[in-house]
């Protein structure tokens, strides 16, 4: 492709170099980690590591290599910045298992880590149009919303694990969570949905004060996604994918209607369905409890009995779990304890739910702002893309997309710090889990194929003599 | 492995973590500000420039294209040598936001003291008055032209 094909207005370049080099910069810091792991623990570099990191560099090759072929001009930090969280997930996750830590296990992580990276390079090469989706908005819906209320509906012990019926097994060694894949195809839904409803969503309605009023009958699709949220929330018990999914309509709705007052009715609402909720069920009570005083000795409660191997009855402690990953990060400070010299093993489920705990405990506040700032950096290509790209569906697509991995670090960082009440949710990238790592990978998939379109100079119009002066309101 | 070496080791970690975050800032400002964009001004001077003869401005030639309906109403370009895109590209002249209109719609360009209109191949074509521009046409003085929901004119 030569440069000659480039309009005069400042387009950017595929900056190859950068990427590759970004790349081969995030498997060395990976692999630096892993390193650091074995010196740490062993006192001698981890035997794997050669393997490993070869494992990984060609799996990371490889994905660039079917990005630069199918999707030339995406966006060149999304790869590496996505290869860092992945990895070092992937090192946490290692360090807690050979730390004794019950139920982590690394090798499971690396496979559906490269398992994610196959569906990355799939959906690359299968989807070359993303606008294809908007023919599947209702579908999408559909499918999205079964996959969210399969396990509702299937029997516990199906569905149900440590009280959260967010599960579907396969037997005794494979389950999936349906509800990480229901999430992409709703974003795809909302997209579809909003492009051809916005104008009477944004446009109609009286003014009241400071705030524009939507017309009654508009309020429905907010009530109906308001009213699926609840019942995710009563009948899944996971208050994170409810909050998740109705934060992510309320965004979409405001990106596509820039009305402040739908931001206003969706957070009246969710408090509102929240409190209620909290009023209702002592599960989500205990959540609030927990939040609010979590060092009180009526919540942090029986701690020995969750100290128990194998852990006790899981309500032994409302806030045993928050507490020890506040005492991680406080053991940690600001340059953390180093790579397996902590006791990220204290922390109770410290390799999914917990894994920004125990990060934090090893690599302190200096190594949780970098992992912050990498996913605020993805965040901000994804936003990036909806900007430049040249269709609504693209752009609505591209916000909700980087939206709810924004939201989703927010709700499960802020849960973790103590900052907003803690609601099961994995740290996308890091936490283990496959269905989420799969379903992570291949919305990156989505906003790297987004960012190719978006990117990519433009045909040349038929005579073009010289600058033409950009007039735009 | 004693301690000094893992705590150096660990330092040299954050460092590296952070010099990828900067380079990836670094990687998204080049990309801002364009350190490697087109050489647009070496294509241009490329092209042999071509001579201009235009009488200079007659009575009853246009100076002003005016939106005077759809959401850029009140918009106005002054007319020079160079010709007008309009459509939703980034890059037209007339960056028009708006579902009927195609990125690269229409283009009005001057031609011995009269400017022509001519569809882009849009795909809900563009009206000069009621008629659809099927060629390039000659637009009159005050006569709207009609791209999705925009409506322009040229005026003295």
């Amino acid at each position: 492709m030569s440069e000659a094909a480039v309009d005069p207005v400042p387009m950017p370049a595929k900056r190859r170099g950068a990427q590759l080099f970004m790349l081969a910069l995030a498997v060395v810091i990976v692999m630096g980690a892993y390193a650091n792991v074995g010196l740490a623990m062993d006192g001698q570099i981890p035997a794997g590591m050669l393997t490993y990191g070869l494992g990984l560099g060609g799996l990371m090759l490889a994905a660039y290599l079917v990005l630069a072929k199918f999707a030339p001009w995406a966006d060149p930090l999304i790869l590496p910045l996505v290869t860092v969280i992945n990895g070092l997930g992937l090192v946490m996750i290692y360090r807690l298992e050979a730390g004794g830590m019950p139920l982590a296990s690394a090798t499971n992580q690396i496979m559906w880590t490269a398992v994610g990276v196959v569906m990355f390079t799939v959906t690359l090469i299968v989807l070359r149009d993303h606008r294809a989706l908007q023919r599947l908005t209702y579908t999408a819906g559909a499918v999205g919303m079964v996959l969210l209320a399969l396990p509702a509906v299937l029997p516990g012990s199906i569905s149900e694990v440590q009280g959260a019926k967010i599960w579907i097994r396969f037997g005794d060694f494979a389950s999936i969570q349906p509800g990480e894949f229901a999430k992409l195809l709703l974003v795809v839904f909302f997209a579809g949905y909003l492009v051809a409803k916005r104008d009477v969503l944004a446009l109609a309605g009286r003014r009241l004060l400071f705030i524009d009023l939507p017309r009654a009958r508009d309020l429905g699709p907010v009530l109906v996604t308001w009213g699926l949220s609840l019942l995710v929330l009563v009948f899944e018990k996971d208050l994170g994918t409810s909050l998740l999914l109705f934060g992510t309509f309320i965004a979409m709705l405001y990106i596509a209607t820039q009305r402040t007052s739908w931001v206003l009715i969706g957070v009246l609402l969710f408090v509102g369905g929240a409190y209620m909720a909290g009023l209702v069920f002592d599960h989500v009570g205990a959540r609030f409890d927990a939040w609010l005083d979590p060092a009180n000795p009526i919540h942090y409660g029986n701690a020995d009995i969750c100290q128990q191997d194998p852990p006790g009855d899981p309500m032994c402690s409302k806030s045993y779990q928050i507490m020890q990953g506040l005492f991680g990060f406080g053991a940690g400070g600001i340059l953390g304890t180093g790579l397996a010299q902590g006791h990220p093993d204290e922390i109770p489920l410290s390799f999914s739910d917990f894994i920004f705990a125990a990060t934090g405990e090893e690599l302190g506040l200096t190594g949780l702002m970098a992992l912050l700032m990498i996913y605020a950096l993805l965040v901000e290509r994804g936003l990036r893309t909806g900007l430049a790209a040249r269709d609504p569906f693209s752009k609505l697509l591209a916000g909700g997309l980087s939206f709810i991995l924004a939201w989703q670090v927010f709700i499960i960082v802020g849960g973790v710090t103590n900052l907003i009440p803690l609601t099961g949710l994995v740290t996308p990238f890091m936490s283990q889990g496959g269905s989420a790592l799969l379903a992570n990978w291949i919305l990156i998939a989505l906003l790297v194929r987004m960012s190719d379109a978006a990117r990519r100079p433009p045909p040349q119009a038929i005579q073009n003599e010289g600058l033409t002066q950009v007039f735009q309101r | 492995m004693s301690e000094l070496t893992l705590l150096l080791i660990r330092l040299a970690f954050l460092a590296v973590l952070w010099f990828f975050v900067i380079a990836a800032v670094g990687v998204i400002r080049t990309d801002l500000f364009g350190s490697r964009t087109a050489p647009a001004g070496g294509r241009k001077s490329a092209k042999p420039a071509k001579p201009v003869v235009k009488p200079k401005s007659k009575k009853g030639e246009p100076r002003q294209l005016i939106v005077t309906g759809g959401p850029l109403q009140g918009t106005t370009i002054n007319l020079t040598e160079t010709p007008i895109t309009i459509g939703r590209a980034n890059d037209a002249t007339l960056v028009v936001t708006d579902d009927y209109a195609s990125s690269r719609h229409a283009r009005l360009f001057p031609q011995d003291g009269q400017w022509i209109v001519e569809d882009l191949g849009s795909t809900n074509g563009t009206y000069l008055d009621r008629s659809k521009v099927t060629r390039p046409t000659p637009v009159p003085l005050g006569v709207p032209i009609r791209v999705g929901k925009t409506v322009i004119e040229l005026r003295k």
